[in-house]
């Protein structure tokens, strides 16, 4: 979250840029794996969805049929890569640039954290004229990936693979691995409904995440939309 | 000295035959999953150690446990698992009663300290001293912990002993606590169900008199060999799951072609039991292939988790009764609208700083 007129912004040949700077903030990793995670996350939903609320009966032998386990399937399938990716997303934070690992954390000892925070939640109000110009996200935001994504991630790979451990046995990796969740719930019913009730914090968050993404587009005057296709972040006004 | 008294001697004594002996210990090694030599090491077990003593008590509870007990499938395991333990103490169905009876459980844990096998079928309640529940004039959960205290291990039967079961359900006015919330320092085995299973029931206490330990158990403290798998992975019903055919009325047609029951609240997904393998009286049925699906009976909490015939679990936290996709959707529509308006509200105020901005 790095304040845009705290850093020195240069070109190749170490030139300052005078207008329409742009820096790199979104390494290809990070791009990819976001996409790749979005597209997961969409076919973990509607599939999830369908695993508590199934589809209407279909007519026939059971035999000619398997609409239920295409459906699991595509959830266990799309879940394992929204781990795999989890986990090379959390090597990237130490590879990575700066701005690769502010999902992993809310600098809450800050006093600048504190005082941009409300700066953000006042033009969120429609209080403040301007936003700020962020290289990276903005603290608000930073706050919201944190908690409504990274963390509730974790969650959900965390209860979704104990579930999981259940259909592949007590000894398999999976229950070695995250079979203490049952130690927390006993009834794996609560495991469900706590998974299930975790769809939809990842679900309001998708709702905030896309339309700030869209509106900061518009509104801020630094590309947002772009940067996480392009990794470039544009200011369109200058520094 | 005098020779040490075996299960064999006290079996013959009671009259079953050196044949039904040799069968019950093939039937009982079969059931228990234990391969060729199974038969074998059971005889010679029984043959040649001490007897271990059984001391079953009743708490609050329901004796549905005993009912399922002395209905094991077979008579004759029936017979023997019955003179095997009904020799000690079982106010139930022991023929002794009273100071005599009670006179019974000081012996035991006087000449079989260490040695003897505590069975508890129900719980004990602890509000109010333990006075909700008086057994021998005691309070009953002062007896359990005196017996506890010399007891080799505890077996908990059923849903009430492992979890607390109906008489524990919210708001549990007599605060009616599972057996290893009171004892922390003897081994105990979960045997739950609501009932358990005949079979099941007499497969642990053979197993553990026989072998004087227990079973491999799960991390709930419940002996694998019977409670590793889930109804729903064993169901028969399984193959119109996976297909996505469901009754999802008690009187369609898929009712009636016998489809799976996880829309009327089938609880086999999440319930761990030998139901759908074992099954009931005998191998007869089980609910489930009585067209009822399962409520769960064997799992914690099973009384207090919503209704039996929904999929959803309700969720009682918010105050309202609701479950994950009502609370869910309206907190995504709550946030939704937010989101709608605040669209609104910038586009207007993109459009008045625009008329400002060309009036200045
Ligand atoms: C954002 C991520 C995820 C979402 C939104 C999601 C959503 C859901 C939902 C709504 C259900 C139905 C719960 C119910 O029974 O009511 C479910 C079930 C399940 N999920 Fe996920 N899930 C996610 C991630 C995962 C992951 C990473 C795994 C691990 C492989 C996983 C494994 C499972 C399993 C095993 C079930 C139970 C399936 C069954 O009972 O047939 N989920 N999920
Ligand atoms: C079509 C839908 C989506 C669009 C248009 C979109 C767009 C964006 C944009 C523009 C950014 C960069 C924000 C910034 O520069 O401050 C971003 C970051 C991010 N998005 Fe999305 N996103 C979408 C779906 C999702 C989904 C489904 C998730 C997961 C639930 C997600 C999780 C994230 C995370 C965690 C970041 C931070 C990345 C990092 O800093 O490493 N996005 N998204
Ligand atoms: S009837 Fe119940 S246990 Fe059987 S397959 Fe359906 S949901 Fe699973
Ligand atoms: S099918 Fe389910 S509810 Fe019925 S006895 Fe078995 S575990 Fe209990």
């Amino acid at each position: 979250m790095t304040d845009i007129s705290r850093i020195d912004v240069a070109d190749s040949h170490g030139e300052k840029v005078v207008a329409q700077p742009t820096v790199y903030v979104y390494e290809a990793p990070v791009r990819l794996w976001h996409w790749v995670n979005a597209l997961a996350i969409l076919v973990l939903i509607i599939t999830g969805y369908l695993i508590g609320s199934p589809l209407p009966t279909v007519a026939g032998e059971a035999s000619q049929h398997f609409v239920m386990g295409y459906i699991r399937f595509a959830h266990f399938a799309a879940g394992q890569i929204m781990a795999v990716g989890f986990l090379l997303r959390g090597y990237w934070a130490f590879m990575g640039n700066e701005h690769s690992r502010q999902i992993y954390y809310v600098p809450v000892w800050r006093a600048s954290f504190w005082k941009e925070l409300a700066h953000e939640i006042r033009w969120y109000a429609f209080l403040e004229k301007a936003p700020m110009k962020y290289v990276g996200h903005n603290p608000l935001a930073q706050t919201a990936m944190f908690v409504m994504y990274t963390l509730m991630s974790a969650f959900m790979i965390i209860t979704g693979f104990a579930l999981y451990s259940e259909g592949e046995g007590a000894d398999s990796w999976e229950a070695k691995l995250f079979g203490w969740v049952f130690y927390i719930w006993p009834n794996s019913q609560e495991v469900h409904t706590w998974h299930h009730l975790g769809m939809y914090v990842i679900v309001t968050f998708i709702l905030i995440h896309i339309y700030a993404a869209v509106r900061e587009d518009i509104m801020s005057r630094q590309s947002i939309i772009s940067s996480m296709i392009s990794g470039e972040r544009h200011f369109k006004d200058g520094a | 000295m005098a020779a040490i008294e075996t299960f064999y001697d006290v079996i013959r004594r009671q009259g079953v035959t050196r044949r039904s002996f040799t069968k019950f210990c093939s039937l009982t090694a079969a059931s228990l999953g234990m391969g060729p030599i199974g038969a074998a090491k059971i005889a010679n077990a029984l043959e040649t150690k001490e007897r271990t003593p059984v001391i079953w008590m009743h708490g609050l509870e329901c004796t549905c446990c005993s009912e399922s007990f002395i209905r094991s499938a077979h008579p004759l395991v029936k017979d023997v698992v019955l003179s095997m333990i009904s020799l000690d103490y079982d106010d139930t169905i022991m023929a002794a009663a009273g100071h005599q009876a009670e006179a019974i459980l000081q012996e035991t844990k006087e000449k079989y300290k260490g040695k003897y096998i505590l069975a508890v079928e129900g719980n004990p309640p602890l509000n109010e001293g333990g006075m909700f529940c008086i057994d021998g004039g005691k309070p009953f959960v002062e007896k359990l912990k005196w017996m506890a205290d010399d007891a080799m291990a505890i077996i908990a039967w059923g849903a009430c002993a492992s979890w607390g079961c109906v008489q524990a359900a919210k708001p549990n006015p007599t605060q009616a606590t599972p057996i290893d919330k009171v004892i922390h320092d003897k081994p105990i085995i979960k045997v739950p169900g609501c009932p358990p299973i005949a079979e099941v029931m007499t497969g642990v206490v053979t197993y553990i008199t026989t072998f004087g330990r227990l079973p491999e158990l799960d991390r709930q403290g419940r002996p694998n060999m019977f409670y590793s798998q889930r109804i729903h992975d064993k169901c028969y019903r399984r193959p119109h799951f996976d297909a996505g055919q469901f009754v999802e009325q008690w009187d369609d047609e898929s009712a009636r072609k016998g489809h799976c029951l996880y829309k009327m609240g089938c609880k086999g997904p999440t319930t761990y039991n030998a139901c759908s393998t074992v099954r009931w009286n005998g191998g007869v049925s089980f609910p489930i292939q009585s067209g009822h699906g399962c409520i769960g009976c064997s799992e914690e909490g099973f009384w207090d988790k919503g209704p039996f015939y929904e999929r959803l679990t309700n969720i009682h936290q918010f105050g309202v009764e609701k479950n994950a996709d009502e609370i869910g959707l309206a907190a995504a529509g709550v946030v939704g609208a937010a989101v709608a308006t605040h669209a609104a509200a910038t586009a207007v105020k993109r459009i008045v700083s625009k008329n400002n901005d060309h009036s200045a």
